[in-house]
């Protein structure tokens, strides 16, 4: 029944409910961030946006600016990839506090990618067991691939991912609070298959 | 004044010299760049999807090589281009991620070349130089007037072909 969906009537229709586990995703993640550094993290009320393309780039601060991104594949009864998304200092904030060693150099050591990556893993991991949770659903999370590159770059691949269903990008933009704010971005890509899935799962 | 316009993701525009384009940050997406060397009009677009025939979703058709292409070469005609003069160059096509899971995303960066070429040899457009493929992003500008198209990306040189 729900074979025929379009992703702008899922979005459009469903705005509260993706934003609803958005939070829920989030805040999951923020406890484990909290739990890795030991330290107090709180998060801001995360932001879910629907977003044309050329617009993605300016709302996220500078289609150049220098992000990590890490990138997951998903399978189980849903299938897509997730995308969490940080400005590289407060990648670099984050692995040195993990770490306890700061470096001076701007890029990161072949070290502090991996533990970025381990970063990544753990809080894309709290935000889909959240998900998984919720739906009842099994999701299944890959081993992380991390790029360190142009804001655009990075978000050309997920932008390429809903340019197969749509003209648009659903962002959930989440605020972490430490000693310095930290912004990070989680975009949540599961086909359209999933998200009727997701959506019968939640009773809708 | 020269003014460089901006192309956004899925995009396209056209201008005349001494003016400029660019597009910011390409990753697996290509930006195909087209001129009248003699006119000096021309035009950048940036596509994501190489195939619009392989998508039902597919009203933007400047989200995509095939449709994209045929679409700024008729406007670099409008502007006062000459569709027998006409040469391109190319940019983009990367693998951000070592691994893109789904099928129809392995390798989309270069499908998307792939389709860019093939659609400009169609349309009989040559192509003089390429910048694509590899791991990394790519922010290009584009000057109809002499055709040169300048590449920058993170910590690398910026080059010109």
């Amino acid at each position: 029944m729900t074979e025929r969906i379009s992703f702008q009537q899922v979005t459009t229709e469903y705005y509260d409910v993706l934003k609803e586990l958005g939070n829920i995703g989030a805040g999951n993640a923020t406890t484990a961030l909290a739990q890795m550094l030991q330290c107090k993290v709180d998060m801001k009320v995360p932001q879910v946006r629907l977003l044309n393309f050329n617009e993605v780039g300016e709302v996220m601060g500078g289609e150049e600016q220098i992000v990590v991104g890490i990138y997951l594949a998903v399978e189980g009864d849903i299938t897509g990839s997730i995308m969490f998304v940080l400005e590289q200092n407060a990648g670099k904030a984050l692995v040195e506090k993990l770490m306890g060693v700061k470096t001076d150099d701007e890029g990161f050591t072949e070290l502090q990618i991996s533990a970025m990556k381990e970063i990544g893993n753990i809080i894309t991991g709290a935000y889909l067991n959240s998900l998984s949770q919720i739906t009842n659903l099994k999701i299944l999370p890959s081993v992380p691939d991390l790029s360190i590159d142009m804001l655009n770059a990075i978000l050309s691949v997920p932008a390429i991912e809903f340019g197969i269903m749509g003209d648009q990008i659903l962002l959930i933009q989440t605020q972490f609070t430490d000693e310095v704010d930290l912004n990070g971005y989680f975009i949540l890509m599961p086909d359209l298959e999933s998200y009727a899935k997701m959506l019968t799962a939640l009773g809708l | 004044m020269s003014e460089i316009i901006k192309v956004g993701m899925a995009d396209l525009n056209v201008c005349k010299s001494p003016d400029g384009i660019t597009t910011l940050g390409l990753g697996s997406c290509v930006g195909v760049a087209i001129r009248d060397p003699i006119a000096k009009v021309g035009g950048l677009a940036h596509v994501m999807l190489p195939d619009s025939t392989q998508i039902e979703n597919n009203t933007n058709r400047m989200k995509f090589a095939d449709t994209g292409i045929e679409d700024l070469v008729k406007k670099i005609v409008s502007i006062g281009g000459n569709k027998s003069r006409l040469e391109a160059k190319i940019a983009g096509g990367a693998q951000m991620f070592a691994f893109q899971n789904k099928s129809d995303m392995v390798r989309v960066g270069e499908r998307n070349v792939e389709a860019s070429k093939k659609k400009l040899k169609e349309l009989g457009i040559p192509l003089k130089a390429e910048d694509t493929g590899l791991n990394y992003g790519r922010t290009v500008i584009f000057y109809p007037e002499t055709g040169e198209f300048v590449i920058r990306s993170a910590g690398k040189p910026e080059k010109t072909i």
